[in-house]
């Protein structure tokens, strides 16, 4: 099907000015990060801050009641972690699942499946009573561990190696291989693209979470940087510039994860939908 | 004989390495998953105000109670509103991004990279943004700038005295999930053959007629999966209304969507009530598990009516 000429030109500029509405926010958040507090307040609108200043970035990590340096080492201790434990944990397990012979491998499936129509936000009263049974509120272990055992990951996994060709492990059965140096050495080498697909979803999701660290993260130690910029959003010595440097810090790993690991973030959107 | 003992050992071999590798992840779901599951059914049952391992059998009034609560009944009419708006929305919104960029040929991948990139953001940040500089109530937010250029007066967006409020949640919403459907609806569409568009074409099917009688039906399971996504992550909302409406006096009367409610009676406010917030979430669970069945059914309806 071809398109007349002024179609494809319409379409270009309904096209353009939807991107640059889309990216505003971030243009917005940038150029809050560079002004000064006057400057924010003043009663003008002002697109360029006439003097851009990086003094709100080391205000903001000199701030003692924000914590902004700690936060961020809690936030990439946690994401980092669940995100090679969730990839790590739920390879195994859906390629157990998907083939080693066992009498339990549909019970198993089956819970898998059923928690995956339990949203995972409803249980968040419950999970949280588990945490602070075992003592873990305001540790990284009550952050991290919980979260590791992703039934939708795992699933995605079991799929996934059902349709993985079986010749490769064949070979390296006959060769001598038990199932777990064939799975570390043969199978993983060969499944880089889903890891990185899920990888990336749960490292953005991971570092995006607020109600979980929310509720465990209460002692200021533990907060993430989305908990701390929260509080901070709220609290009486908010202060805007510096709250928008630090959503700028915040925001820039997962800027990065998302331009350099698109496609497979786009990969694990596809699958998250559709399967 | 020996032949005998291997498979025996190779079968025990073979259930050992099973539990070595679904093992660890069987135990951590039955661990945080199924038991806080088991036990908040548990609490639902008693008075467990400011304790977890309550005493006091209450039966079902917890249940009785938050049914009649007229904060809790408020709640579910907040999410209703906000459903009504964010899911039909959303829905268009996706779909129609997700045509546009289907059918250009240069600079596609940017587009849609520019309408995707704000998955990538926190509720938090967005939030941030949105309150404190396009909805900000003061005269130098960029809404408040603008209408004054039109001629009209400043508006408090959340201070609660009007429902602009739905204004900001919406938006907000709506501009960080919309790429993330605009995704799918996208890999939907490249999955339609070509050549049933050229059966089309030959037919002489033009426009409008080609996505109502060839585009929307082959989208049928995205637009179910999408449906479906959209309520549950719309019932579940939590971070943006937490953290547009919270101020340092607390999270207003108003716009408390049920997870803000239940966060605040059983774990953020003053009473920590566990029972009730127990009963609250499992009636939540309930109605969504009724909302996606009920849902799932009129769309197999559907689909068996177009067959026949």
């Amino acid at each position: 099907m071809k398109s007349s000429r002024g179609v494809v030109v319409t379409r270009y500029v309904v096209l353009i000015l939807l991107a640059a509405l889309f990216l505003l926010p971030f243009y917005v958040l940038l150029r809050n990060a560079f002004s000064t507090q006057q400057e924010m307040a003043s009663a003008q609108w002002q697109w360029i801050p006439d003097n851009l200043t990086w003094d709100n970035l080391r205000a903001l990590f000199a701030n003692d009641s924000v914590r902004m340096g700690r936060s961020l080492i809690n936030s990439a201790v946690v994401a980092v972690v669940q995100t090679v434990g969730t990839v790590a944990i739920s390879a195994m397990a859906g390629y157990g699942l998907a083939r080693i012979d066992n009498r339990l491998a549909k019970i198993i499936l089956g819970m898998t499946l059923l928690t995956l129509m339990v949203p995972a936000a409803v249980t968040f009263i419950p999970s949280f009573v588990m945490v602070s049974t075992l003592g873990w509120i305001s540790t990284l272990r009550g952050l991290i561990i919980p979260v590791l055992f992703s039934a939708f990951a795992t699933f995605l996994f079991r799929q996934y190696f059902m349709g993985f060709p079986k010749e490769l492990e064949e070979a390296a059965f006959i060769d001598g291989a038990g199932y777990w140096r064939t799975f570390w050495r043969v199978v993983m080498p060969n499944t880089y693209g889903i890891c990185a697909a899920i990888g990336t979803i749960t490292f953005i999701g991971s570092w995006n979470a607020f109600l979980w660290p929310l509720l465990i993260g209460q002692d200021r130690d533990f907060r993430t940087v989305q908990v701390a910029l929260s509080q901070f959003m709220t609290s009486q010595r908010i202060n805007l510039p510096q709250l928008f440097v630090g959503a700028a810090v915040a925001i820039f790993p997962v800027l990065m994860v998302f331009i350099f690991l698109q496609r497979y973030l786009v990969q694990g959107v596809e699958r998250s939908g559709i399967d | 004989m020996t032949s005998l003992a291997a498979q025996l050992r190779g079968r025990q071999d073979r259930n050992i390495w099973f539990w070595v590798f679904v093992g660890p992840f069987f135990v951590g779901l039955l661990i945080f998953v199924y038991i806080p599951i088991v036990w908040s059914v548990y609490l639902s049952f008693f008075d467990a105000r400011n304790t977890v391992t309550p005493t006091k059998f209450v039966g079902l009034s917890n249940y009785i109670y938050l049914l009649r609560d007229p904060a809790f009944l408020t709640s579910m009419g907040t999410f209703t509103v906000f459903a009504a708006f964010i899911v039909p929305v959303t829905f268009a919104g996706s779909l129609g991004l997700a045509l546009l960029v289907n059918r250009i040929k240069v600079a596609q991948a940017f587009f849609r990279s520019a309408f995707f990139l704000p998955t990538a953001c926190s509720y938090v940040i967005a939030a941030m943004i949105w309150r404190l500089s396009f909805f900000n109530g003061a005269r130098f937010g960029l809404m408040n700038t603008m209408l004054r250029s039109l001629g009209f007066e400043n508006v408090n967006w959340l201070g609660g005295g009007n429902y602009f409020y739905w204004v900001v949640l919406v938006t907000l919403r709506l501009w960080l999930q919309v790429g993330f459907y605009m995704i799918l609806f996208i890999a939907g569409l490249q999955r339609i053959p070509t050549d049933t568009y050229e059966a089309a074409a030959i037919d002489g099917a033009v426009g409008w007629k080609v996505f109502r009688y060839i585009t929307f039906p082959q989208l049928r399971a995205t637009s179910v999966a999408v449906m479906l996504l959209l309520l549950i992550s719309a019932f579940q909302a939590f971070d943006e209304f937490y953290n547009t409406l919270i101020s340092v006096g607390g999270y207003p009367p108003f716009a408390r969507p049920p997870l803000v409610y239940l966060y605040l009676i059983s774990l953020g406010g003053g009473t920590q009530d566990l029972g009730l917030g127990s009963a609250g979430t499992i009636i939540l669970t309930l109605v969504i598990a009724v909302v996606g069945l009920a849902q799932l059914r009129i769309s197999a309806l559907g689909s068996r009516e177009e067959r026949s």
